[in-house]
C-alpha cells in the first residue's frame, strides 16, 4: 500500500498527490510572481524620470495590464492554493484532498490559461493594454483583437478557482480527523473554507462579466454600449461584485498563515480564536456588499453613494479586530524573531496601514479625491504586497524545513526580509503623497513635481525585485544544500498536526487518521 | 522658474525629513517639488474633501499611535531574552466586545460629517449660474457653453507634445508645465455656481481638477453632473483619471477663473469669432486664401499623424502626398476628414474644425506636397455635405 511516486515526467502529469500538486502550484506561482514583477520593473524603469524613455505609451499600457492580471490571478491566488493543498490535509489528518483527480486538473489547466494570455504579446495589435479591472468599452469596442484570448484565458482561470474551491470545501467538510470539530480547526483551515466560498461564489460574476464582453465584441449584443441601449457602468458593477471579494480572497489565506506564524513564535495559544473565526465570516460577508466604492465617481444616486459608504466602513472593524487579536496573541508571550516571525510582525504593521488608507478611501467624499489616483496605487500594494505576498513569504519560511526536511539559511533569510521591507516601503510610502498631489494612475509619464518622490519608488522597487531573488536562491540552496531539519517538530512553539508527522512530510501520511482530543 | 534637479543624496534626504512630518508645510521653495499632501482647493467642497481627509488623516494617526505602540511594546518586552515563561491566556469577552464597540463609535463620528459633505456635493440642482458640458475625446476634451453658443477643443500644449514622444530629444525639465499646459483652458467665472455636465465620446473619461474638488467619469452616452463655486481667479490645473487608452496620460486640463466682468468680456469675443466662422462658412473664399488657411489647419490637426511634408509614418499613418484619397474624387476626400475612418486613429474632424478650416484643409491637401489637383472646397460645400 505504501507506494512512492512515479518515476520522471509522468510524476508531475499524472500526480493526484496533494503534496506534488501543492509544490507544482507553489512554483508555478513563483514563476508567474517573477514575470509580473519583470513587468512591474518595465514600469518603474520607464517611471524612474519624467519623459518618455524606454517604451511606447501602448507598450506601457500592456505592462500595466499584465502586471495586474499576472500577480493576481497567477502569483497570489495559486500560491494560496499551493499552501492549501500542501498544509490543509496535513492540519486536519487527512490523507489526501476529497478530489484528487480533480485536483490534478485544476492545476494543470492553468500554465494553459498563462500561457494563452501571454501569448498576446506577439499578436497584432499587442496584449491586452485595458487595465486588470477591464472597463468596456476600452476593453470591448476599442480593444486590440488579442482581447478574445484574454476572455479565454480567464474564463479557464475561473475554472480552475472553483474546481479547486470545491476541492477544498469538500475535503475541510468531510476529510477531518475524528475529533477534529470545526471549532478546532487551525485558524488557515477556516480562513480557506471560507475564502473557498467566496471563490465559488463570485469566480462565475467573473466568467459572466467577460462573457458579456465576448458578447458584445463577437455577436452584436450591446450589454456595455449606450448606442445599443446598454450601459459601461453595468460592467463596472458587475467587475466590482466580483472584484471587490476577490481582493479578501488574496488576502484571507493570508491573515490564516499569520495567525498560525505569530502563536508559534509567541510560544502562546492565538488570542480570541473563535472571535477570529467570527471576523473572518462577517468580513467575507460584507465583502459582498460594498462593492461600489470603487465607483464613488461615476455619479451614482445620493442614496446609493451614501449606503456603499457606511457598508465600506463598516469592514473596519472585524478588521481592527483581527489586527487586535494578533497583537494581544504577542503580549506577554515569549517571542523570538526567525524569519517567519518578521515577516508576519511587518504584515500586521503594514496591512494595517493598508487599512487605514481603505477606511480613508472609503469615506465617499474623499475619494473623490483620492478615486484613480495613487494614493489608491499605495492602498492596494499595502494590502496586497505586504498583505498577501508578506504572509506568503512567511509561511514559505515557517514550512519548508516541514516540506524538505532541510533549514533554510536563516542569516539570508531575516537579510531578504530587511532588503523587502525597507525596499517595499521606499516602492509604496511616496505613492501616497504624489497620490494626494494629483498624480493619476496608469499614465507612463508625469508632471515635473512628481518627479522626486517617482525616482524614490523606482529605487525602492528595484530593491525589492531583488529581495524576491534572494527568496529564489535561499529555497533552492535549502533544498539542495540545506542542514537536515533535527526535529519534526522544527520549531518550538508550533502547534498543530502538520508537525506530527516527520520532516519531510512522507508522501503519504495519515493512512490512519489520527486521534484529536 | 523650474530648477534644476538636485543631486540624489539631496533628495534622498529631504524625502527622509518629509516622511516624517507628512501634512506640514515643506520648506518654502520645495513645496511644489516635494508635495506631500492634498490641496485644499479653492472651493467650498474642495476646501469640506480637505477637512475631512485631515481628520480621518488624523484619527488614523492617533489609532497608529496605540496599536503600533502596544505592538513595539510587546515586541521589546516579551522578547524570549526578558521573558522566559510565556503566559497562556488566550480568550477574553470583554476585550473583544471593547474592541468591536469603540471603532464603531469612531466610524460613526466619522459618518457625519462626511454624510454632511456628501450631500453637500450632491446638490446640483439649486441656483445654477453657468452650465458648462464637458466631453472626454481620445485624448483631448470638449467644451462646450451652454446657450452660449461657444464651444471649443482644447489640447496637450505643443511643446509638451513634442517633448513626451519617446526619443523627442527634449529636456523636459525645460518645458513650463510639462504635461499640465493646454492650448486652449477652460474660462469659467469665480463666485459663480457652475455645473459640469460631464460626458464622452468613445471610452470612459475622468475629469479631475484636485483644486475644484471635482473628479467626475465621462460615462460615453451618459451625462453625468458635478459643480464648483470658485472662490479665487487662478489657473487651477487638471487631469484624465480614468485610462482610456494610448494618451490617457497626455490629456490634462487647465481651468483659468476669472472675474465676471473679464468672463463677459472673453465670452463675448468667442461668441463674436464663432459669429464671425459662422458668417464666412457662408462667404466664398479665393483659392490662396484657402491654401494659406489650410496650411496653419494642416499644421496644427494633421502633421502630428501625417508628417510636416505629408509623408506619414509608413506602417501606421498613410502618406497625404501622392494619396489615392487626397488626389481622388472630392466627395471621397471630404468624407474621411468629416466623418474620420472608424476603428483607426483618422478622427471625425466634422466635429472639430469649423467648415472653413475644413474646406480650407482640405483644398490645402489636394494642392500641397505635390499633390496637384488644381480645385478647391468652399465652406459652403462643407456644410452642404454635413447636412446630408
Ligand atoms: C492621430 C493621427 C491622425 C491625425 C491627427 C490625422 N489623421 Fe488623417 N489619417 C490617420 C490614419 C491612421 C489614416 C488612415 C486611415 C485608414 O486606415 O484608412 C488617415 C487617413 C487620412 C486620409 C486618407 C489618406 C489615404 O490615403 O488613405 C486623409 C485624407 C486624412 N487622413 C486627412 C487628415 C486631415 C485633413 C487631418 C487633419 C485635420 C488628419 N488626417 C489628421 C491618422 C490621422
Ligand atoms: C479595511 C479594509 C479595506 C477597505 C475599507 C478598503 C477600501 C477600498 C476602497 C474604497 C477602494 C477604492 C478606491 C478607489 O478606487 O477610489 C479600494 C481599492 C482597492 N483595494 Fe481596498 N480596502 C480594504 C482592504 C483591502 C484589501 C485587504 C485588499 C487586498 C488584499 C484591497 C485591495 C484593493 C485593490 C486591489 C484596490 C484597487 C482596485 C483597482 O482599482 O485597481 N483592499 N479599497
Ligand atoms: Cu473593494
Ligand atoms: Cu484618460
Amino acid at each position: 500500500m505504501a507506494h512512492g511516486p512515479a518515476k520522471g515526467i509522468s510524476r508531475w502529469l499524472f500526480t493526484t498527490n496533494h503534496k506534488d500538486i501543492g509544490t507544482m502550484y507553489m512554483w508555478f506561482s513563483f514563476a508567474m510572481f517573477l514575470l509580473g514583477g519583470a513587468f512591474a520593473m518595465v514600469i518603474r524603469a520607464e517611471l524612474f524620470q519624467p519623459g518618455m524613455q524606454l517604451v511606447e505609451p501602448e507598450f506601457f499600457n500592456q505592462m500595466t495590464t499584465m502586471h495586474g492580471l499576472v500577480m493576481v490571478f497567477g502569483a497570489i491566488m495559486p500560491a494560496f492554493v499551493g499552501l492549501a493543498n500542501w498544509m490543509i490535509p496535513l492540519m486536519i489528518g487527512a490523507p489526501d484532498m476529497a478530489l484528487p483527480r480533480m485536483n490534478n486538473w485544476s492545476f494543470w489547466i492553468l500554465p494553459f490559461a498563462f500561457l494563452m494570455l501571454a501569448s498576446t504579446f506577439f499578436m497584432e495589435g499587442g496584449a491586452p493594454n485595458f487595465g486588470w479591472t477591464f472597463y468596456a468599452p476600452l476593453s470591448t469596442t476599442y480593444a486590440p483583437p488579442s482581447v478574445t484570448f484574454f476572455i479565454f484565458a480567464v474564463h479557464i482561470m475561473g475554472a480552475s478557482s472553483i474546481m479547486g474551491s470545491i476541492n477544498i470545501i469538500a475535503t475541510v467538510l468531510n476529510m477531518r480527523a475524528p475529533g477534529m470539530t470545526l471549532m478546532k480547526m487551525p485558524l488557515f483551515v477556516w480562513t480557506w473554507l471560507i475564502t473557498a466560498f467566496l471563490l465559488v461564489a463570485v469566480m462565475p460574476v467573473l466568467a459572466g462579466a467577460v462573457t458579456m464582453m465576448l458578447m458584445d465584441i463577437h455577436f452584436g449584443t450591446s450589454f456595455f454600449d449606450a448606442a445599443g441601449g446598454g450601459d459601461p457602468v453595468l460592467f463596472q458593477h458587475v467587475f466590482w461584485f466580483f472584484g471587490h471579494p476577490e481582493v479578501y480572497i488574496i488576502i484571507l489565506p493570508g491573515f490564516g498563515v499569520v495567525s498560525q506564524v505569530i502563536p508559534a513564535f509567541s510560544r502562546k495559544p492565538l488570542f480570541g480564536y473563535s472571535s477570529m473565526v467570527y471576523a473572518t465570516a462577517s468580513i467575507a460577508f460584507l465583502s459582498f456588499i460594498v462593492w461600489a466604492h470603487h465607483m464613488f465617481t461615476v455619479g451614482m444616486p445620493l442614496a446609493g453613494e451614501l449606503y456603499f459608504m457606511y457598508a465600506t466602513m463598516l469592514i473596519a472593524v472585524p478588521t481592527g479586530v483581527k489586527v487586535f487579536n494578533w497583537i494581544t496573541t504577542m503580549w506577554r508571550g515569549s517571542m523570538t524573531f526567525e524569519t517567519p516571525m518578521l515577516f508576519a510582525i511587518a504584515f500586521v504593521i503594514l496591512f494595517t496601514m493598508g487599512g487605514f488608507t481603505g477606511l480613508m478611501l472609503g469615506i465617499a467624499p474623499s475619494d473623490i479625491q483620492y478615486h484613480d489616483s495613487y494614493f489608491v496605487v499605495a492602498h492596494f500594494h499595502y494590502t496586497m504586497v505586504a498583505g498577501a505576498i508578506f504572509s506568503l513569504t512567511a509561511g514559505i519560511y515557517y514550512w519548508l524545513p516541514k516540506w524538505t526536511g532541510k533549514m533554510y539559511n536563516e542569516t539570508l533569510g531575516k537579510t531578504q526580509f530587511w532588503i523587502a521591507f525597507i525596499g517595499f516601503n521606499l516602492t509604496f510610502f511616496p505613492q501616497h503623497f504624489v497620490g494626494l498631489a494629483g498624480m493619476q494612475r496608469r499614465v507612463p509619464d508625469y508632471a515635473l513635481q512628481f518627479a522626486d518622490f517617482n525616482m524614490l519608488s523606482s529605487i525602492g522597487a528595484f530593491m525589492f525585485g531583488m529581495s524576491q531573488l534572494m527568496l529564489l536562491f535561499n529555497v533552492i540552496n535549502t533544498i539542495l544544500a540545506g542542514k537536515r531539519a533535527e526535529k519534526d517538530k522544527v520549531w518550538d512553539g508550533a502547534e498543530g498536526l502538520e508537525w506530527t508527522v516527520p520532516s519531510p512530510a512522507p508522501y503519504h501520511t495519515f493512512s490512519t487518521p489520527p486521534q484529536v482530543k | 522658474m523650474l530648477r534644476r534637479a538636485k543631486p540624489l543624496f539631496h533628495k534622498l534626504l529631504g524625502s527622509a525629513i518629509l516622511m516624517g512630518m507628512l501634512g506640514h508645510q515643506a520648506v518654502a521653495d520645495e513645496v511644489e517639488r516635494w508635495q506631500v499632501n492634498m490641496t485644499p482647493g479653492v472651493t467650498p467642497v474642495s476646501q469640506e474633501i480637505y477637512g475631512l481627509h485631515m481628520l480621518i488623516f488624523w484619527i488614523c494617526v492617533a489609532i497608529s499611535v496605540i496599536v503600533f505602540g502596544a505592538l513595539a511594546y510587546t515586541i521589546y518586552a516579551h522578547r524570549r531574552s526578558k521573558n522566559r515563561e510565556p503566559s497562556t491566556f488566550h480568550e477574553h469577552l470583554g476585550l473583544e466586545i471593547f474592541w468591536t464597540a469603540i471603532p464603531f463609535l469612531i466610524l460613526v463620528v466619522m459618518a457625519i460629517p462626511a454624510t454632511r459633505s456628501l450631500i453637500h456635493m450632491y446638490d446640483t440642482d439649486t441656483e445654477v449660474d453657468l452650465d458648462v458640458v464637458v466631453t472626454g475625446y481620445q485624448w483631448k476634451w470638449q467644451y462646450e457653453y451652454l446657450g452660449k453658443e461657444v464651444s471649443f477643443f482644447s489640447n496637450l500644449h505643443e511643446d509638451s507634445n513634442a517633448a513626451r514622444q519617446l526619443g523627442s530629444g527634449v529636456d523636459v525639465n525645460t518645458i513650463p508645465n510639462y504635461l499640465l499646459e493646454v492650448d486652449r483652458p477652460l474660462v469659467v467665472p469665480v463666485k459663480q455656481k457652475i455645473r459640469f455636465l460631464v460626458t464622452a465620446n468613445d471610452v470612459i473619461h475622468a475629469w479631475w481638477v484636485p483644486a475644484l474638488g471635482i473628479k467626475r467619469d465621462a460615462i460615453p452616452g451618459f451625462v453625468r453632473e458635478s459643480w464648483a463655486y470658485i472662490e479665487e481667479p487662478g489657473i487651477y490645473r487638471g487631469v484624465c483619471a480614468e485610462l482610456c487608452g494610448r494618451d490617457h496620460g497626455f490629456m490634462p486640463i487647465v481651468v483659468q477663473a476669472v472675474e465676471q466682468a473679464e468672463f463677459n468680456e472673453w465670452i463675448a469675443q468667442e461668441q463674436a469669432a464663432a459669429a464671425e466662422l459662422r458668417e464666412l462658412a457662408a462667404q466664398t473664399f479665393t483659392f490662396e486664401d484657402l491654401y494659406e488657411r489650410g496650411e496653419g489647419v494642416y499644421n496644427r490637426s494633421c502633421a502630428a499623424c501625417h508628417g510636416a511634408q505629408g509623408q506619414g509614418v509608413p506602417g501606421a499613418f498613410p502618406a497625404i502626398a501622392g494619396s489615392a484619397v487626397a488626389t481622388g474624387p472630392l466627395e471621397a476626400h471630404l468624407d474621411v476628414v468629416l466623418n474620420g475612418v472608424p476603428g483607426t486613429a483618422m478622427q471625425a474632424f466634422g466635429a472639430q474644425l469649423s467648415p472653413v478650416d475644413i474646406a480650407a484643409v482640405v483644398t490645402f491637401q489636394r494642392n500641397a506636397f505635390g499633390n496637384n489637383m488644381g480645385d478647391q472646397v468652399q465652406p459652403v460645400d462643407v456644410v452642404q455635405q454635413q447636412n446630408q
